[in-house]
């Protein structure tokens, strides 16, 4: 149903007179367990305009919904109110039983005895009966003042955009773009493919990760349907669910790509990948891509697969000698003065995918990161172990060159580490990836032992206890116990000094290297995009899931979806089957043309304005204005289209003249009278 | 004790950050004991001080309001207009005769459930070391 349009000042309380209708759920347990249900039941029917009360084990069932159908029926109830979870659950649920019963769901009210009841009182009968029923009092409160609201339906955007071009971000474009939406992809790195593209081999089945990447970086990056922006941020969002508009800047590249080139009406020109320029650059600088173990010039190519094949000026180091313009000759590609553009695109959903970075381990001391050479993060080990990496794939400790012939991983460096120095929670893949270094060293180098130091193996998926296994069968040693200190030895090995709990004893072994499998964080980034994009996050700063179980795509923002490590640690099958789940959700909405948009929006009483314009101010969506009314006088509208509800001018109008859909001061207030005043009959 | 006083307090809070995270309480099953009720809102934003001191003039002993941390709105700067707002409560609060200590603002996000109980229980401890509201008594005594 679509907003009638109606003003407020037309709307009028409920010509006859409230009958409510209360239903009692009892979870099963969790809640009947706890409190006394019945004595709720019983207590709802004390209350003014309660006509029925009933009770029922699960009311989110379909017997329990057909009891409100029912009762609607029977009863001719005009409000409804349903005490067991939360609203954050089941409101919709309710909120559906209720229209099909035939009234507006919007006179519904939902009184929350479980998750702030029975679960937070387990043991407390007595105060859990009391505040449920004060909860039920509440509410009915509420329900008698409850009246028929419509959303509106808006359109929305044909077009996606994501956040983020790792393997989550591409594969979420991907499956927009073959959907039909047009997709932008957005990403800060000049190329896509984020942290798999750094990987050597994927665990279990030991694919080479770049073979199995780059051809969907390829494919990604020539479909018509993704508009792809490397070098690029997002800036600033405004909108909403099917109408965002999302202001992008992309960074200067010092490159013009062919159709940049063909557009500034030089024929036949821009960055064809060539490396001419590269050649003649005479800055270098290290390779951060290669994690500083390789050089780079001031104008380069982060790898060899890079997409799009467009080399980048690093400006902090050009010093713009020209040297590049004259190699590069007529294809004309470099352009040593191009600034940041920033333009605006309007995309209907968003799906955010901005990944992970390591946790800085130096921090933690004792494992001599950044102090020993020859202790590495397990990414750098990715790289030197890589035949695409600096070292073409052969294995060398960085202090002397030479081959270590004994090697130790430690894992949860940082990880399920409550110190305060690492992270609490489990980083997830790197038991994995721990194993599949072990087995990288004793396939490569002959003889060479691995020392696996773990405090539990978590191999939790399809094939990958069977992997476990193998890795032991291959000859690595498995000593559980945290590593408690590394200390460097005059010949450079290392000391790993930890207590073997399985024997009860301290060991100490001496290697020639050692591997940390860091804990992983969100990226800096993700911080400034989810306050851009006003998306939750959870303690440990990941990607806020609408709901673990129900929504594990979704975000209390409507239309911003996330896929992939930026939600919470996972290994690249878990991140390419939700970057799939949240090209599916976001899709959703587009495909259906059009969403609701509850109608909490704010109205203004004209009669009660003052015209002092104070609320404008206290809106952040503009979507307040002053006008001149009918009768002359100076009034505030609402544009409710830009309305999301927040309520901040109906919280602030010092006249009362705002009304707020759904949780008008009447209503509120009546909330608040009903508990501390009583209201039983 | 059946005729023990237990302290009558109201948690006015926003949909998006504090009412998740005391739904997240009750999914850990985090105990507090059962003296606040909850009044919930989309936004602390739409809280108007009216709302608080209404509370209090009905005789509550203590009121929560609590929302979204700084720079973490749903909204994108509700919870900075509340909190600015809800200063006024408290100069109010002195000519109704009542501690400032009864009111307070918290900021507890969706994934703090644990905080959550903290909150409570520290609202409930400090409200009970003050007793009861006069204005409550008041109420009482006149048989309103």
């Amino acid at each position: 149903m679509v907003y009638s349009g109606k003003k407020a000042s037309e709307s009028s309380e409920p010509p006859v007179e409230p009958r409510i209708g209360v239903f009692i759920c009892h979870c099963g347990t969790n809640i009947a367990g706890s409190l006394d249900v019945i004595a709720v039941k019983e207590y709802a029917l004390t209350l003014p305009h309660v006509v029925v009360s009933e009770n029922y084990a699960y009311m989110c069932s379909t017997p329990g919904q057909n009891m409100i159908h029912d009762a609607i029926e029977k009863d001719h109830l005009t409000g409804i109110v349903v005490a067991a979870c939360t609203p954050r659950l089941h409101e919709p649920t309710f909120r559906t039983a209720t229209a099909n019963g035939g009234l507006n769901p919007f006179r519904f009210e939902m009184a929350n005895i479980r998750d702030q009841g029975s679960w937070v009182h387990m043991h407390d009968w007595d105060g859990g009966t009391e505040k449920a029923k004060d909860a039920v009092r509440i509410a009915v409160a509420k329900a008698t003042m409850l009246e028929d609201l419509y959303p509106m339906a808006v359109p929305v955007e044909h077009r996606a955009m994501v956040v983020g071009a790792g393997v989550a971000g591409i594969q979420t474009s991907m499956d927009l773009a073959k959907a039909g939406i047009e997709t932008y992809l957005i990403e800060k790195e000049p190329t896509i493919g984020g942290r798999m593209s750094q990987l050597d081999k994927t665990f279990p089945t030991l694919d080479c990760s770049q073979c199995i990447l780059s051809p969907k970086m390829a494919e990604a990056g020539r479909m018509p349907g993704i508009r792809l922006f490397t070098l690029a941020e997002v800036e600033a969002v405004e909108g909403y669910i099917g109408n965002f508009d999302v202001t992008i800047r992309r960074h200067a590249r010092g490159v013009l790509t062919p159709d940049e080139a063909a557009a500034k009406g030089i024929v036949g020109g821009g960055c064809t990948g060539c490396g001419d320029c590269s050649q003649v650059c005479p800055v270098v600088r290290p390779n951060t891509w290669e994690f500083g173990m390789a050089p780079r010039k001031a104008i380069y190519i982060q790898h060899a697969q890079v997409v799009p094949l467009i080399y980048t000026i690093d400006f902090d180091a050009c010093v713009k000698c020209g040297l590049c313009e004259t190699a590069c000759g007529t294809k004309k590609a470099i352009d040593l003065n191009m600034e940041d553009e920033l333009f605006t695109v309007k995309v209907g959903t968003v799906i955010l995918a901005t990944g992970y970075e390591t946790f800085p381990i130096e921090e933690k001391s004792e494992w001599g990161y950044k102090l020993y050479d020859n202790v590495i993060s397990s990414l750098e080990f990715e790289r030197l172990i890589c035949a695409s990496g600096p070292t073409i794939g052969h294995l060398v400790r960085p202090s002397d060159g030479e081959t270590p012939m004994s090697v130790g991983f430690v894992l949860c460096a940082g990880s399920r580490d409550n110190t305060g120095i690492g992270k609490p929670y489990c980083s997830r893949f790197c038991c994995m990836y721990s194993l599949k270094h072990a087995h990288q060293v004793i396939e490569k180098i002959p003889g060479c032992k691995a020392y696996i130091f773990y405090m539990d193996i978590r191999s939790f998926g399809k094939a990958y206890e069977e992997f476990y296994y193998r890795i032991q069968h291959e000859g690595a040693k498995f000593i559980r116990g945290r590593v408690a200190q590394i200390q460097e030895l005059p010949n450079k090995n290392l000391l790993v000094i930890a207590e073997d709990t399985l024997l009860g004893m301290p060991v100490e072994i001496e290697v020639d290297l050692v591997v940390l499998a860091a804990a992983v964080q969100p990226t800096a980034e993700t911080e400034v995009v989810r306050r851009l994009f006003g998306v939750s996050c959870s303690a440990d700063k990941w990607l806020l899931e609408a709901h673990p179980k129900l929504d594990p795509c979704g975000t209390t923002t409507a239309g911003v979806y996330l896929a992939g490590v930026c939600q919470g640690p996972k290994d690249i099958p878990d991140t390419v089957a939700q970057a799939e789940g949240a090209a599916s959700a976001a899709s959703i909405p587009i495909h259906s043309g059009q969403v609701e948009l509850e109608p909490y929006y704010a109205q203004c009483v004209e009669k009660l304005c003052a015209g002092c314009g104070m609320c404008v101010g206290q809106c952040p969506y503009s979507a307040l204005s002053m006008i001149v009314a009918d009768d002359g006088r100076t009034v505030m509208t609402v544009t409710a289209a830009k309305c999301k509800g927040c309520g901040t001018c109906g919280g602030f109008c010092p006249g009362g003249a705002i009304r707020m859909q759904h949780f008008t001061s009447p209503q509120i207030l009546a909330q608040i009278d009903a508990f501390f005043l009583g209201g039983e009959q | 004790m059946a005729d023990e006083w237990k302290p009558k307090i109201i948690g006015i809070i926003c949909n998006w950050c504090s009412y998740a995270g005391a739904d997240g309480a009750g999914s850990a099953r985090t105990q507090y004991p059962p003296d606040v009720r909850i009044v919930r809102v989309m936004c602390t934003g739409r809280i108007d001080t009216l709302f608080v001191l209404k509370a209090f003039a009905d005789g509550a002993d203590g009121v929560l309001v609590s929302g979204c941390h700084f720079g973490d709105c749903h909204y994108l700067a509700g919870n900075y207009k509340a909190a600015k707002r809800m200063f006024l409560v408290k100069s109010v609060m002195q000519n109704m005769g009542l501690e400032h200590k009864r009111f307070r603002m918290t900021f507890v996000s969706a994934s703090e459930g644990a905080k959550w109980a903290v909150v409570i229980n520290d609202v409930i401890n400090t409200v009970t070391e003050i007793g009861p509201s006069p204005i409550a008594a008041e109420r009482k005594r006149r048989g309103l």
